[in-house]
């Protein structure tokens, strides 16, 4: 007889996402737990506990949280969508523009320096205006828009004196006139299974921050660029966020390893969450087998 | 449907059908974030502060 699947679910807040996942998991029929992570715990010597769970989907709001339960769990050889590698990948800016560079995907221009003076010296040569972000962070915080020297002296000092050690990694970004809008596109495995602009008169476009959706069409080169993308992060269940430039074409701006959708999944009528908790299904039989 | 009292500002909120615990509801009279704590008996409370490495 063939064993019953066990999945976890590893999730800081209950969002529409989460409960379309449990619903997604109900409906098919799949055992699962719901796990808190303010409420679980990890002994490193003990992965029994753990080892019941044929897949953990990792849903955490927290970067820190989620990165580190997936490298316990990967350490005790147990599935997790995404991998560790794939949202460390995607969670840390620069490690994504790093790995965009290096497999040669086009991307924004970027430069880094470690202190507001180098910062300061590569922002100048960048060009102004030009984008200050942190290496973590989401929903659009903390971004800034730097138009001229007299403001990146204010943020540079800011950053240095107000943020912590990781704020201390000056990630500063070609700032890219775009239309209104960026394209978010929503990757399983090696499918493009939606995308949709997200529309804002302001220069940040997040949902998260008021953005409006509009659904987009998958050209193929949407689709061409977005697989390499994912594939470049290592692959999973990826958000890809695409900027449109209008003399250099599509240029992949972030990836996000635990994506929202309650805004696409409506949109685009294309059961997000099913397709995830088919791709984990799928990827733990592969492995059973 | 199980009423609960808003612990900012007192007002009765009464939890939805398929509400679950963990998620979060908003206030309808004072607009803060509460977590729904548990569903029997029902409880909330102040949702926690977003952090700067939440996201997605």
């Amino acid at each position: 007889m063939q064993r019953r699947l066990k999945i976890g679910v590893l999730y800081s807040r209950v969002r529409v996402e989460e409960k379309w996942i449990f619903n997604a998991l109900e409906k098919r029929g799949i055992d699962f737990d719901r796990l808190d992570d303010r409420a679980v715990h990890f002994d490193l010597e003990n992965a029994e506990p753990w080892k019941q769970y044929d897949a953990v989907i990792e849903r955490s709001i927290s970067y820190t949280s989620g990165l580190y339960a997936l490298r316990i769990l990967n350490g005790f050889d147990v599935l997790t969508i995404n991998s560790a590698a794939v949202a460390e990948a995607c969670g840390d800016k620069l490690t994504t523009s790093t790995l965009l560079t290096k497999a040669g995907l086009p991307q924004p221009r970027n430069v880094v320096a470690f202190t507001p003076e180098s910062a300061l010296e590569a922002l100048e040569e960048l060009g102004y205006p030009a984008v200050v972000k942190p290496v973590v962070g989401s929903w659009g915080r903390l971004l800034a828009k730097v138009n001229d020297r007299d403001a990146a002296e204010a943020i540079f000092e800011h950053k240095a004196t107000l943020g912590s050690t990781q704020h201390q990694v000056f990630y500063i970004q070609e700032y890219i006139d775009k239309p209104g809008r960026d394209i978010r596109a929503i990757v399983i495995g090696d499918h493009v299974l939606t995308a949709m602009y997200r529309k804002s008169e302001h220069w940040i476009t997040n949902t998260a921050r008021g953005g409006e959706g509009e659904l987009c069409p998958i050209t193929t080169e949407i689709e061409s660029i977005c697989l390499n993308a994912a594939k470049a992060m290592g692959g999973g269940v990826l958000a890809i966020d695409l900027i449109e430039h209008s003399e250099r074409g599509y240029l992949i701006n972030e990836v996000n390893h635990t994506m929202e959708f309650h805004t696409m999944q409506p949109l685009s009528g294309v059961d997000i969450a099913g397709e995830l908790v088919d791709y984990a299904v799928g990827l733990t039989k592969e492995r059973i087998s | 449907m199980s009423t609960i009292s808003c612990p900012e500002c007192a007002a009765e909120i009464t939890l939805e059908a398929g509400t679950e615990a963990g998620e979060i509801i908003v206030c309808p009279d004072c607009g803060v974030d509460l977590e729904v704590t548990s569903l029997e008996p029902a409880a909330v409370q102040l949702a926690p502060m977003e952090q700067e490495d939440w996201g997605e």
